[in-house]
């Protein structure tokens, strides 16, 4: 396999076990959270801010999740799908436009 | 950190091994490492296996060049633990400190060659729009970077976009620059895995 699909499938590997694995968390959560879409209140506080500004996650963000019922495992799990979501909307946004300058190039 | 399972639900194996890192390093044992054993099976183990390919695998961009890339996307995340963590492994990497701080003090006016300087702003805009324009990535590959090597920096990225993250909602405890520095020996001796 040449390096950079080494690179690519480790990645992939993760991303498929945060979302298809076995967990404390639904699967579906996962994907909302990993997607930061469809989340209720007040997860999608929480998650909203590892997406966008994680420096301002607070105590409070945890304790209004686990009042409403998450358990620390859930959470654990569901943070990372959104932090792992969002680095990988990055990576393929970054490997698209790297695709789409060097076909131009091909092509020119 | 602010979750208890992260500060104490590990195995008496791994507690053993905490202890054990705490003797011979002198120093208590990061948040980083920490994290990666608490049910490994579910994120730590393929985190660490895809960190080390990004950062140790086989690449154009030197160990050093690569620990300055995830310094400055820690940098543009705001991301206090793991700016000092990379700033202190490139720093060891180069054997030059002045060079990585500047770097993250003023990019534009750093003394680093084109290509990585073209590679980091790229970054930067990347983790700052969610995006990155068809412009800039032309101007990193007439910066003489190939696209190997924008692959390989989009994967630091990665990386470390995601740990950054994970330090600041769980809250990692900023370590003392003997702690930081303790550290990176062990990432540039042992590398991620």
């Amino acid at each position: 396999m040449p390096d950079q699909d080494i690179k690519q499938a480790t990645y992939r590997a993760l991303v498929e076990r945060v979302l298809n694995g076995e967990g404390s968390a639904s699967a579906e959560q996962r994907v909302r959270a990993f997607g930061d879409v469809g989340l209720a209140a007040p997860l999608d506080a929480l998650v909203g801010k590892v997406v966008a500004r994680p420096t301002r996650v607070t105590e409070a963000d945890f304790a209004a999740a686990k009042a409403a019922g998450f358990s620390e495992d859930q959470l654990f799990e569901l943070v990372v799908c959104a932090a792992v979501g969002q680095s990988t909307r990055l990576y393929e946004a970054g490997l698209a436009t790297l695709a789409e300058v060097t076909a131009e190039g091909k092509v020119g | 950190m602010r979750l208890d399972v992260l500060n104490r639900g590990y195995s008496p194996s791994t507690k053993l091994l905490f202890t054990v890192i705490r003797l011979f390093s002198r120093q208590p044992v990061p948040d980083a490492a920490k994290l990666v054993f608490y049910r490994p099976d579910f994120y730590g183990s393929r985190a660490k296996e895809f960190t080390h390919e990004a950062m140790r695998g086989p690449s154009a961009w030197s160990v050093a060049d690569r620990e300055l890339m995830a310094a400055y996307v820690s940098k543009v995340n705001e991301s206090a633990f793991c700016i000092g963590a990379h700033t202190a492994t490139a720093s060891q990497a180069y054997q030059d400190t002045p060079r990585v701080v500047a770097v993250l003090d003023d990019l534009d006016s750093a003394p680093v060659e084109e290509p990585l300087r073209a590679t980091l702003r790229m970054l930067g805009k990347l983790i700052a729009a969610g995006t990155v324009s068809s412009a800039d990535m032309r101007e990193v590959l007439a910066a003489g970077v190939t696209p190997r090597q924008v692959e390989d920096a989009l994967a630091v990225c990665t990386a470390f976009n995601t740990t950054n993250r994970l330090a600041d909602a769980f809250g990692f405890e900023v370590l003392s620059p003997e702690g930081f520095a303790s550290g990176a020996k062990y990432l540039l001796k042992r590398g991620y895995r």
